[in-house]
């Protein structure tokens, strides 16, 4: 398919709009492995989605980088082109790359907010795009700008070219961008990441968008994200990223069905299904936590503003028994940390009640709280922050233990016990927190919670920032702990896939109110409440059976 | 899914085949060159100071009036406390006076580093006890905070020539004249650093796990300020020094007696045009010692601030 009239230019096969060809790029010494991106070759046809999958570190981004001309200095293209209609790109000048951009190439990232100026208005950011890369007359670019602006599906264009990024939704800003990467009909667009910063909700409408604008215009997207069920959604071809190797690539029923490599049978196999997992609960056990009326309402305060209030949870009554677990699931701004902080007592409720083995907690003193601390743990989402980066971890998982009185020889005898427990070697009690991976960490988070012989364990958001490899294995001993401690659990999760896997009961919140409360089989297979069928029918590949593999 | 099946999946998962390697903070300022520089000149002084009665120096505040004036390197003679009279070879000349400007020096590093070091600690714990505080107990912020905001409105040499002129000039006024103006920067430093680290989900940890808040103030909060608060040290410790110095310039800082390059300089102002010796070895000296200190803190901060580091990581 390389014609070699034209010397020095390849030409492709008609369609091919990205040809990356035996890419390589390098990492800096001293990194975990040689290269970023090892032999990679792939292409991407007029009209096509495809979709680059892949856990961090697969070198997804760096790829995406490389065909931008994007990449840091300290990652090198070593090897290999990226041919962008026939040009390759690697080996473009700043000038050309800079003329290549918007007009041929553009990209979407994942943040909208850092990806847009704060201090220019939606419109003067588009309009920079024209003045940069065409000759047009003023009144011919404000028209270009406000059909692009129509066309992304913003209401009222005049007032939101007229506004600034901050003034506007995080999928309205992400709108925007792809407005912006679209208005000068480029044959390739570089999506990395597009929809993982919103919503699920707001990520169906995206994704839509981005299909229905591709299809209208022929344009090619090499759409890079670490779901599974985004990949069903939209892609018409897969490449399957793994520490830099391109494992597999072929057209999406194939790959999503019928797996050829391990690895993406293993990563397929991990994503739950929406399906609840259907397990028998006991009607009779105890009840650990229950809420009643909980509500918490932030008020803003200053000295010359006017006093305004800002309910973040109202009403929220909820129950869990042992050896059970209740799902709270929500977009975020619903309010579902908002109840587990107040039920942990990180802040303080506005009102009702919180009754741990029936005693209420939710207004005692900080002092008399104290004893009834341990019955109640937390584990949090980001395992980065979670741990004292200046304490080893035998000293994060003692902490707690040692400040109920128990000795310190009981305590690391405790915390050796709790590692085998989440499957971690003992010898990590007496390394920093900085030497393990985000899924280490967060089996270390979960030990720390678990040495003080919770009853109820709290997990918010706790698989959210892992992997999905990483995430199956720590549900499933999230899972296992839950049984064999007998132990009461609030999950509270934005994933429904997760929440199906692990609740027994189920509460959708939006808004700060519980809009849906039932058993699991319920809420998943007959939702009542309007909102909790939006929220289902947005759940990316819903279409797809997964965690069957 | 089934026990082997799960072992099957992390023996594949990339988690499992990335080695996090990952170097602590203290092997990086090892290997930064500007810590290097400026932490061996600062040995050197340091040195200096300590050996200095064996670095062919005399008693700084001895003098003849026979020596005065004399070139750098001229060798003249000198009387001893007890009336000896001795051979001595001036390699900095020598004061109107006839003191020993080279041993004047050299005695002086001694003020010079202990200033300096001493400033910057009793600022760096005045202004820890202060921010820990005013970060942690909402009550007092205000309160604190305000006056902070009124101390830092005086410049900072106003306030030490008021202190100094209040009380006896002595190593120790200088030394709190100095450190107080400084206050303000640590506390207001070490607050904000409160106000984010308190945030992080290991501090709430530690709130649920029933740790008292003291324990947590120390254990946990504390430890995670010093890699800033050493850097600010830095440079409160080089602001120190060239405060003392213009104070003794100035005439209102330590007993003109005392060898410091600020009181040297004093003294050699007058006949600047006929001896610059007499300002241009102290002045060096006084030069030497802030830029390594700086230096030191510039190496610090690019190596310890985790911003700083990864900025310095992707480029």
């Amino acid at each position: 398919m390389i014609d070699s009239h034209a010397p020095g230019k390849v030409t492709l096969t008609p369609f091919s709009v990205l040809e990356v060809r035996d890419l390589t790029i390098g990492l800096p010494s001293g990194g975990d492995r040689r290269e970023a991106v090892s032999k990679v070759s792939f292409s991407v046809n007029r009209g096509e989605i495809v979709c680059l999958v892949g856990e961090s570190g697969s070198g997804k981004s760096v790829i995406a980088q490389g065909i931008m001309g994007l990449l840091p200095r300290t990652l090198p293209v070593t090897g290999g082109q990226t041919l962008l209609e026939g040009e390759d790109t690697t080996r473009a000048s700043q000038k050309r790359l800079r003329a290549l951009r918007a007009t041929r190439m553009s990209m979407v990232f994942q943040e909208p907010m850092t990806a847009l100026n704060p201090v220019m208005t939606c419109g003067e950011q588009l309009d920079e795009v024209l003045v940069e890369h065409t000759d047009l007359p003023p009144p011919e670019r404000r028209r270009k700008i406000l059909d692009i602006v129509r066309e992304v599906l913003l209401p009222d264009p005049e007032r939101i070219v007229a506004s600034y990024p901050h003034q506007l939704s995080g999928g309205q800003r992400q709108r925007i961008m792809i407005a912006m990467a679209l208005v000068l009909e480029p044959a390739l667009l570089v999506a990395d990441e597009p929809t993982t910063a919103l919503d699920v909700t707001t990520q169906a409408q995206i994704l839509n968008l981005i299909q229905a604008l591709q299809a209208r215009h022929g344009t090619g997207v090499l759409f890079i994200t670490h779901d599974f069920g985004v990949v069903a959604e939209i892609a018409r071809r897969v490449a399957v990223l793994r520490l830099g190797e391109l494992v597999e690539l072929g057209d999406k029923e194939e790959v999503l069905k019928h797996p050829r490599h391990d690895y993406t049978k293993m990563l397929i196999g991990s994503v739950p299904t929406l399906h609840p997992h259907g397990r028998r609960v006991e009607a009779g056990a105890p009840v650990v936590l229950e809420t009643k009326d909980l509500s918490k309402v932030y008020i803003d305060r200053g000295w010359f503003a006017k006093r305004r209030e800002v309910p973040a949870a109202k009403g929220v009554s909820l129950t869990i028994r042992r050896g059970q677990t209740l799902g709270i699931v929500g977009e975020s701004g619903s309010g579902k940390s908002t109840v587990a902080r107040c039920i942990v007592r990180l802040i303080d409720p506005t009102g009702g009640e919180i009754r741990v083995h029936g005693e209420d907690i939710a207004v005692k003193s900080p002092r008399a709280l104290r004893p009834l601390r341990r019955r109640v743990q937390i584990v949090f989402q980001d395992p980065y922050r979670s741990l004292n980066p200046r304490r080893k971890v035998g000293d994060a998982i003692v902490e707690g233990p040692l400040n109920y009185g128990v000795s310190r020889a009981e305590a690391l005898d405790r915390a050796r016990r709790l590692m085998e427990l989440v499957r971690m070697d003992a010898a990590a009690l007496d390394r920093y927190p900085h030497q393990f991976s985000g899924g280490q960490r967060q089996r270390i988070c979960i030990a720390r919670a678990l040495a003080m012989e919770p009853e109820l364990l709290i997990a918010d958001e706790a698989v959210s920032a892992l992997d999905v490899s990483v995430q199956a294995q720590v549900l499933a001993l999230l899972e296992e702990i839950r049984t064999r401690l007998d132990l009461a659990m609030l999950f509270i999760t934005h994933d429904l896939r997760v929440a199906a896997q692990v609740c027994d009961h189920v509460a959708v919140m939006s808004r700060g109110e519980v809009v849906e409360y039932g058993s699991a089989e319920e809420v998943f297979l007959d939702p009542k409440h309007e909102y909790t069928r939006s929220l289902f029918a947005a759940a990316p590949g819903r279409g797809f059976a997964f965690g069957t593999a | 899914m089934d026990a082997p099946g799960r072992k099957q999946y992390e023996a594949l998962s990339v988690e499992a085949a990335v080695v996090v390697r990952q170097e602590s903070a203290w092997q990086r300022v090892r290997r930064n060159w500007s810590v290097r520089i400026g932490g061996i000149v600062l040995c050197v002084l340091v040195i200096l100071a300590l050996v200095a009665p064996w670095l062919g120096t005399v008693d700084p505040t001895l003098f003849d009036a026979g020596s005065r004036d004399l070139l750098p390197g001229r060798t003249g003679e000198i009387t001893t406390l007890d009336g000896e009279v001795v051979r001595h070879t001036f390699w900095m000349g020598s004061d109107s006076l006839g003191r020993d400007i080279y041993s004047r020096v050299i005695y002086g590093t001694r003020v010079s580093l202990v200033v300096g070091i001493l400033c910057a600690l009793l600022a760096l714990a005045i202004g820890i006890a202060c921010g820990l505080a005013s970060g942690y107990l909402r009550w007092l912020d205000g309160i604190l905070m305000r006056f902070m905001d009124g101390l830092m409105a005086i410049p900072a040499i106003l306030i030490a020539i008021a202190l100094v002129a209040m009380w006896r000039g002595s190593l120790a006024t200088v030394i709190v004249a100095i450190a107080i103006p400084e206050i303000p920067r640590v506390t207001r430093l070490v607050r904000s650093l409160v106000l984010t680290i308190r945030e992080e989900p290991y501090v709430e940890a530690a709130i649920s796990l029933g740790t008292p808040t003291w324990k947590i103030l120390f254990g946990h909060i504390l430890p995670n300020c010093i890699a800033p608060l050493v850097v600010q040290g830095t440079f409160i410790c080089a602001f120190a020094i060239l405060v003392e110095a213009i104070l003794s310039f100035l005439g209102v800082g330590l007993p003109p007696d005392i060898p410091t390059w600020g009181n040297v300089m004093a003294e050699g102002r007058q006949q600047f045009n006929d001896y610059p010796h007499n300002i241009f070895f102290p002045g060096v000296f006084l030069a030497v010692t802030v830029l390594a200190v700086n230096i030191l803190g510039d190496g610090l901060r690019d190596t310890l601030d985790p911003k700083m580091a990864k900025k310095m990581g992707s480029e």
